[in-house]
């Protein structure tokens, strides 16, 4: 999080409390005291707009989408179709048509890594990815590895979790044909720096997709200034519904690549003889899609769209800071990924405690987090740990929560002794 | 809060601490590993089994305070059992962890300390793991226990 203004306190640049009444679930209270939500890497929460999206979709406009000459069917096209246009211009793709909708991040990794991978990449050469990346970016490229006989390369990551960016250039060599790589590190929280690995790929012609599950929620996202191939995102981490994500992709390679998925939508012509795929980006987008979930999403940009982002950064930045502060000053507390860059992402570990007893017992105090591996178990092991404790933020969260969460592992100390 | 002392009574804290039977059993003609996929949580189970009673049990791995104590008392419990009263011992542990309405804690003697993890779902897999593992030991399998 570069260049961020200074931030100017709680009802002046950011107003946090009142963004907080647009998340009805924040209201409520667990286990008696109030919510504290702080696994928002895992999900974010949806806002009001978002949740009257999918009940007016469903209230008024239900139908299915590219087939009905009928007026609702139109309707739902258009919402449909409307969602994607707030895509485009929310990562500023050029054209609609680069815009693939997916169930997620991990189906849009797994449409390029098999679309793509399986037609342009052959047995001995090689895909390069980062020891910081969540299963779903290392996973589908073992399976292409295993299907083509391809090689998988990994750049290695240095104490504080950042990449070895010297060790990314040794390893491209005239056998790399694919480097796929994360925005920000879901376990870490650690913001990489695409743009250079895209510079240095690009000079040597190599597509780079980024996967930014964790960075939407946190960054304003410019697909054709970081300049990279295939950029993959899913709705409900950036407090959109579950079930919907966006595949970005350029439209030369869209356009060379075969279809991942076969059925209606994606053809134009159907004969037992042969059959004519539609154009981008149907060709991707086999059979009913989540109709609701699009247009949800689409309102989950409307809603991102209407804050003030430099307000947002700035907040953002202060929660980080602050939380590593507090975190950082309990006796015999460790946290694990301490880039330069970072988002929204506190992970720690506590001398002789697991992950998991912390986890439950935070709980107990109303405050949500994830422990365990976080998807990524060579990030754990790399950091020698079984497991650690998240807490991710989110704009709506407070300073006020961090002071909870900290009380809250004071008491993870109390009961282990 | 009760619940939490529930789960975090001070047997369970000490045995987590001070975990019985931590050991490679250098004699063992039964050992079985256990993982827990969701968490990572892993452990490994020796058994020295003569005539079908357990002679000598000990285990090592890593995982939560539930998961050690549950695999230390699982141990102190298991030695010098016959298989079958192992197995019997198992399902008791099962029913009562998963909060089944036939669970018997007078069956399952010392290890009803346990008993509180079953209102915390998300904690019954972290101690059920060192059961799932022993009885794969038993059953002399080849494939990893796992908790799915």
């Amino acid at each position: 999080m570069k260049a961020v203004p200074q931030y100017l306190g709680s009802g002046q640049a950011f107003d946090v409390m009142r963004l907080r009444e647009d998340f009805p679930i924040l209201r409520q209270k667990i286990h008696g005291k109030p919510l504290v939500y702080l696994d928002n890497g895992a999900t974010s929460q949806k806002p009001q707009a978002v949740i009257d999206a999918l009940n007016h979709y469903y209230t008024a406009e239900n139908s299915n989408i590219h087939r009905g000459v009928h007026y609702l069917s139109e309707r739902a096209t258009a919402a449909y179709e409307a969602a994607r246009e707030k895509v485009r211009r929310f990562i500023n793709a050029e054209a609609e048509k680069e815009i693939i909708f997916v169930r997620g991040t991990t189906e849009a990794i797994n449409l390029v890594s098999q679309s793509y991978g399986r037609t342009f990449i052959k047995a001995g050469e090689e895909i390069i990815v980062s020891a910081m990346e969540h299963h779903s970016n290392i996973v589908p490229w073992q399976l292409l590895c295993q299907q083509t006989g391809a090689k998988l390369r990994v750049i290695p990551i240095n104490h504080r979790g950042e990449l070895v960016l010297e060790e990314f250039s040794r390893l491209l060599n005239e056998k790399t044909k694919f480097v796929s790589i994360a925005h920000v590190s879901n376990a870490l929280g650690t913001i990489v720096p695409i743009k250079e690995i895209i510079r240095a790929a690009h000079e040597r012609g190599i597509p780079v997709l980024v996967d930014g599950a964790q960075a939407v929620p946190h960054l304003r996202v410019d697909v054709r200034d970081l300049g990279c191939d295939f950029y993959a995102f899913s709705g409900h981490k950036m407090f959109g519904p579950t079930g919907v994500g966006i595949l970005y992709g350029r439209r030369e390679l869209l356009e060379a690549m075969p279809p991942y998925q076969a059925g209606g939508d994606m053809i134009s012509l159907v004969t037992f003889e042969k059959t004519h795929y539609n154009v981008l980006p149907y060709k991707f987008e086999a059979g009913t899609p989540n109709i609701a979930g699009g247009i949800g999403l689409g309102a989950a940009i409307d809603y991102l769209l209407g804050l003030d982002w430099e307000g947002l950064a700035a907040h953002e930045h202060r929660l980080l800071s602050y939380a590593t502060d507090a975190l950082a000053s309990i006796d015999g507390l460790r946290i694990i990924g301490t880039a330069k860059e970072k988002a929204g992402v506190l992970s720690f570990v506590i001398d002789s405690v697991h992950a998991h007893d912390v986890g439950t017992i935070l709980d107990q105090e109303g405050v949500a987090v994830r422990a365990g591996h976080h998807c990524a178990m060579p990030v754990m092991q790399r950091f020698g740990v079984p497991a650690t404790t998240r807490a991710s933020f989110a704009f709506y969260n407070t300073t006020a929560e961090i002071d909870v969460l900290a009380q809250a592992i004071q008491r993870v100390r109390k009961v282990f002794g | 809060m009760a619940e939490l002392d529930d789960l975090y009574q001070e047997v369970i804290l000490d045995h987590n601490k001070s975990p019985r039977n931590y050991r490679v059993l250098t004699n063992a003609n039964r050992k079985a590993e256990g993982y827990n996929p969701l968490c990572g949580d892993h452990v490994t189970v020796y058994l020295k089994l003569d005539n079908g009673v357990i002679q000598d049990i000990a285990f090592q791995g890593s995982g939560c305070a539930i998961s050690k104590a549950s695999a230390s008392l699982m141990t102190a419990e298991l030695k010098g059992k016959t298989e079958a009263a192992a197995e019997d011992l198992f399902q008791g542990v099962h029913k009562m962890l998963t909060g089944n309405p036939e669970a018997n804690y007078e069956r399952v003697g010392k290890l009803k300390i346990l008993a509180g993890v079953c209102k915390f779902p998300a904690r019954v897999k972290c101690a059920s793991l060192a059961w799932h593992t022993v009885n794969a030991a038993l059953k002399g399998e080849n494939q990893p226990a796992t908790t799915e």
